[in-house]
């Protein structure tokens, strides 16, 4: 089949951007939306342009790097389906699409359709962990964990990091990604011990890194290739209150002796 | 120069904590002052970085990703293996052992596979500690699956996402560290050349991906975790950015590169459904623990598989294996599903494929826990092929997907190189010619959490390795090198694009050297991959500058460093004259069609030392000698 795609092309974060067409030829229905571009820069290649640059590795859905916004939705709106996984079957002949990268201040544009998520691995360092050293853990089967709350965590720990969840909000909030990695370690008996610095150090850094406030419109949810509930969301309101009421932990006077 | 792999002396059992106990150690407050370099951030890199952090010493990690949290061992779907023996069913260390040596097929190293069984069950513990969210039973427990070439359920899981689960605790304990200050991240930087003074690694010059800028970093060690080399076939279930570039760059400052020749082709793999596409997708192997493969009977039969009555069914894996039937290990179950195909048995377009089949499953146990065990699994599968697998079954076809073969490392991981480390799936040494199912992630983190720590230290203890700045004239040539390709890639402005070349190295090492080598074959590579590689630094086209973010460049660079290495490859695999796990060879089989070893004359590692590009690479041998494991010929009939 034969598409347009309007394409935003930006040099790098400082140069304007602006919308490029192309015409995409001989497209085969089984190709991925990522394949369909590859299709289109070899095109460009052969007729000496540059080609659109784009993230993507594992284009099997998991590894989180594509980051499209197709034809104003972040993932192009397969339920459930990065833009790696959305195959041209979804698409009719002589469709337009429009194809821009995250729009986010905390995401801020490398080139073309690629952006920085360096604020997404900050707030993971900021409380997205449990402190335990590599070493000697007591046996795994030490702490029971009922399937209930391993399946719960797992749900929450599915989150690939993607960030369509902030190119979807109107308020480029992170909320989603931020509970998803709260929730998944809050509910775990590992994670319990620091369960409230954990969820007040990783909002605020949330915070810090200029992400919106959440209205609770459920845009995350709707494009979230993993499904990502938003009552994890919930889930982290009320830790956090739980955090904030508590307040700052007593410091230590003095050290043990030794 | 000889290889020494300094495995310990003593038992077998007893040689890890030999070496633990006899090793030099580093004074906590001297660790800081050790630097090391570790390269890649998949299972073995991240959690190298993390564990040498949390030691004090200070850590620079470098990716080519975005974020460290995205290495394709994010991608791993089924599970990791240890010997908990939870399930009661008679696993130990010393099963486990076994499975991975006879699994490999006789070509591991013994002493490595026996410590890697008995750390196995530390990873597990230390995972579940960092809350990887690993299946639970009602009673919360740890649940099992089992997997290819073991009868005991050893492998622990995260619903279909175990891969992405482990590295996400890895990532997370590095996070820890880099918010702590005891990690410096670069991502979005690539490794493109190792530098070495007076015969140690110092350190690695690199290329900011966003910027183009080039520079060095120096480190008292460098660990190479940068995966395996698959892509060489273009078409595998590797991601994209997968290469062999750091590895290879390696092995061109003197790094032996090991047994390049062992390539796995996972039997069960999406087929391809034309030339567009840019890669194959993995159905992961625990889909064989509920699914049974078959074809028609007869060939070229184009009914619906539900029109083909039981009766005319071949159930393959079964017949011929009825011990380990569709948990038959991968390179047996990928061979026998081209020999059928070959014999023009195989399903869906062009006969390249085989069914994958869970109707008995689901009448077993109910559409509903199948949903459970795989449903993440089902819906990628509908959504690349538009085809419901609860209805109809799968098609599946074997696609590269793992490298066995790597840098060649001793016992302390350590490569020809004094200093140059290399773990994880870029070393060549616990998985012989074959890997077993779920044994990836768990050398990945063996080799970071558990053995490399040490080992470092070690070095640093014993060696005493002298600082080098990055001022030093080594690192201004190899930064001057890196400059000088970027600009020979960048002024070729030829007519080929660089997909097109990696496309026709793909085609050749997969119809030439892919699941069956021969002779001819692997002659007619080693005649066709020089040209194309000339052809290359004629005719290729890459477009843009160096000083800027520059996809095409950075692909250029690797496809270059693939047009070598396949010839590296094609040439162990022409000189290794038997048939052994993954590398078949058609002269050397027995009348069923299975592999027949020559162990008289190939039980050894071959290591082969770079001599120049279009030179032959010198072979070394590391023998393999058994001292606990008998050599037998493997069977899972």
């Amino acid at each position: 089949m034969n598409l347009t795609l309007k394409v935003w092309r930006q040099k790098n974060a400082t140069s304007p951007g602006q919308f490029e067409t192309y015409e995409a030829r001989d497209i085969i229905p089984d190709m991925s939306f990522l394949e369909m571009l590859d299709v289109v820069n070899e095109r460009l290649i052969a007729e000496g342009h540059e080609p659109i640059a784009f993230d993507s590795d594992c284009r099997e859905g998991i590894c989180g790097t594509c980051s499209l916004v197709i034809s104003g939705v972040p993932h192009g709106g397969q339920k459930g389906t990065t833009a790696c996984q959305l195959h041209m079957r979804r698409f009719k002949e002589g469709d337009t699409i429009t194809v821009e990268p995250w729009r986010a201040k905390a995401f801020p544009l490398v080139k073309d359709l690629v952006v920085n998520r360096d604020a997404f691995d900050r707030i993971v360092q900021a409380g997205g962990f449990v402190s335990v050293n590599t070493g000697n853990a007591s046996d795994a089967n030490a702490i029971l964990v009922p399937k209930e709350i391993a399946d719960v965590a797992m749900d929450a720990a599915a989150c690939i990091g993607c960030g369509a969840c902030v190119a979807a909000c109107k308020n480029a909030s992170a909320m989603l990604f931020v509970a998803a990695k709260v929730s998944h370690l809050n509910y775990l008996p590992q994670g319990k011990a620091e369960k409230d610095r954990r969820v007040r150090n990783m909002v605020a850094q949330m915070d810090a890194e200029g992400f919106g406030n959440c209205t609770v419109t459920g845009s995350c949810e709707a494009v979230c290739p993993k499904g990502i509930s938003l009552e994890f969301i919930a889930k982290m309101n009320r830790d956090y209150a739980v955090a904030l009421v508590k307040g700052e932990p007593q410091k230590a006077t003095a050290g043990g002796a030794g | 120069m000889s290889l020494d792999a300094r495995i310990p002396g003593g038992p077998l059992a007893q040689k890890w904590d030999k070496y633990k106990f006899e090793m030099k150690l580093v004074n906590p407050a001297n660790k800081r002052k050790f630097e090391v370099i570790v390269v890649g951030t998949g299972l073995a890199g991240a959690s190298a970085a993390a564990s040498l952090a949390e030691l004090g010493y200070k850590v620079k990690a470098f990716c080519f990703q975005d974020s460290p949290r995205r290495a394709h061992s994010i991608a791993a779907q089924g599970g990791i293996n240890a010997a908990k023996n939870y399930q009661n069913d008679g696993d130990s260390v010393q099963r486990l052992f076994y499975d991975t040596i006879k699994g490999g097929d006789f070509r591991a190293r013994e002493a490595n596979v026996y410590r890697l069984a008995e750390v196995s069950a530390n990873i597990i513990d230390q995972c579940a500690a960092q809350g990887v969210p690993f299946a639970r039973e009602y009673g919360g427990t740890l649940a099992n699956r089992s997997f290819g070439g073991a009868q005991v359920s050893r492998t622990f899981y995260a619903r279909g996402q175990t891969g992405q689960q482990l590295l996400l605790g890895a990532y997370q304990a590095m996070c820890r560290q880099i918010g702590l200050g005891n990690i410096q991240m670069f991502p979005r930087t690539e490794m493109l050349d190792v530098v070495i003074v007076d015969g140690q690694a110092k350190g690695i010059v690199v290329r900011n991906l966003v910027t183009g800028e080039i520079s060095s970093h120096a480190g008292d060690a460098v660990v190479l975790a940068t995966g395996g080399y698959a892509n060489v076939f273009f078409l595998s279930t590797n991601a994209k950015g997968c290469n062999v570039t750091a590895n290879y760059r390696a092995y061109k400052k003197g790094a032996f590169f090991a047994n390049p020749c062992y390539t796995q082709i996972h039997p069960t793999c999406i087929p391809t459904s034309g030339d567009h596409q840019s890669k194959l997708t993995l159905m992961s192997e625990s889909l064989r623990n509920d699914g049974r493969v078959w074809v028609p009977k007869q060939k070229g039969g184009q009914r619906a598989p539900a029109d083909v009555p039981e009766s005319e069914r071949d159930y393959y894996l079964e017949r011929k294996y009825p011990s380990y039937g569709n948990l038959a290990p991968r390179d047996i179950s990928s061979r026998a599903a081209k020999g059928v195909c070959d014999e023009g048995r195989g399903v869906g377009p062009g006969g390249r494929g085989v069914y994958l089949d869970f109707t008995d499953a689901i009448k077993r146990l109910g559409e509903a826990t199948i949903r459970e065990r795989y449903g993440n699994l089902f819906d990628m599968y509908e959504k690349i092929t538009g085809e419901n697998a609860y209805q109809a079954p799968m098609r599946i076809y074997p696609a590269a997907h793992y490298a066995m073969g790597g840098a060649w490392v001793d016992y302390n991981l350590m490569s020809t190189i004094p200093g140059l480390f290399i773990v994880g799936e870029a070393n060549f040494s616990d998985h012989g010619a074959n890997r077993l199912g779920a044994s990836a992630l768990m050398q990945g983190l063996a080799d970071g959490y558990f053995i490399l720590p040490y080992t470092v230290g070690n070095y640093f203890a014993s060696a005493k390795p002298v600082k080098v700045p990055t001022s030093h004239a080594e690192f201004k040539k190899a930064e001057e090198d890196v400059r000088n390709l970027t600009k020979r890639l960048l002024g070729i402005n030829g007519k080929r694009s660089v997909v097109s070349f990696h496309k026709e190295l793909g085609k050749l090492m997969w119809e030439n050297c892919g699941m069956a080598r021969s002779r001819q074959s692997l002659e007619t590579n080693l005649k066709r991959i020089p040209q194309l590689r000339e052809e290359f630094w004629k005719n290729v086209k890459v477009t843009g500058t160096g000083e800027e973010l520059n996809q095409d460049l950075e692909l250029a660079g690797r496809v270059a460093d693939f047009l070598e290495f396949g010839e590296l490859l094609c040439i162990d695999a022409l000189h290794r004259e038997e048939s052994c796990g993954s590398h078949f060879r058609v002269e050397h089989q027995t009348e069923d069609g299975e592999a027949k070893r020559d162990d008289a004359n190939f039980a050894y590692v071959a290591a082969w030392e770079f001599k120049g590009v279009d030179k032959q690479p010198e072979l070394h041998k590391e023998p393999l000698t058994y001292e606990e494991m008998k050599l037998a010929t493997r069977s899972y009939k």
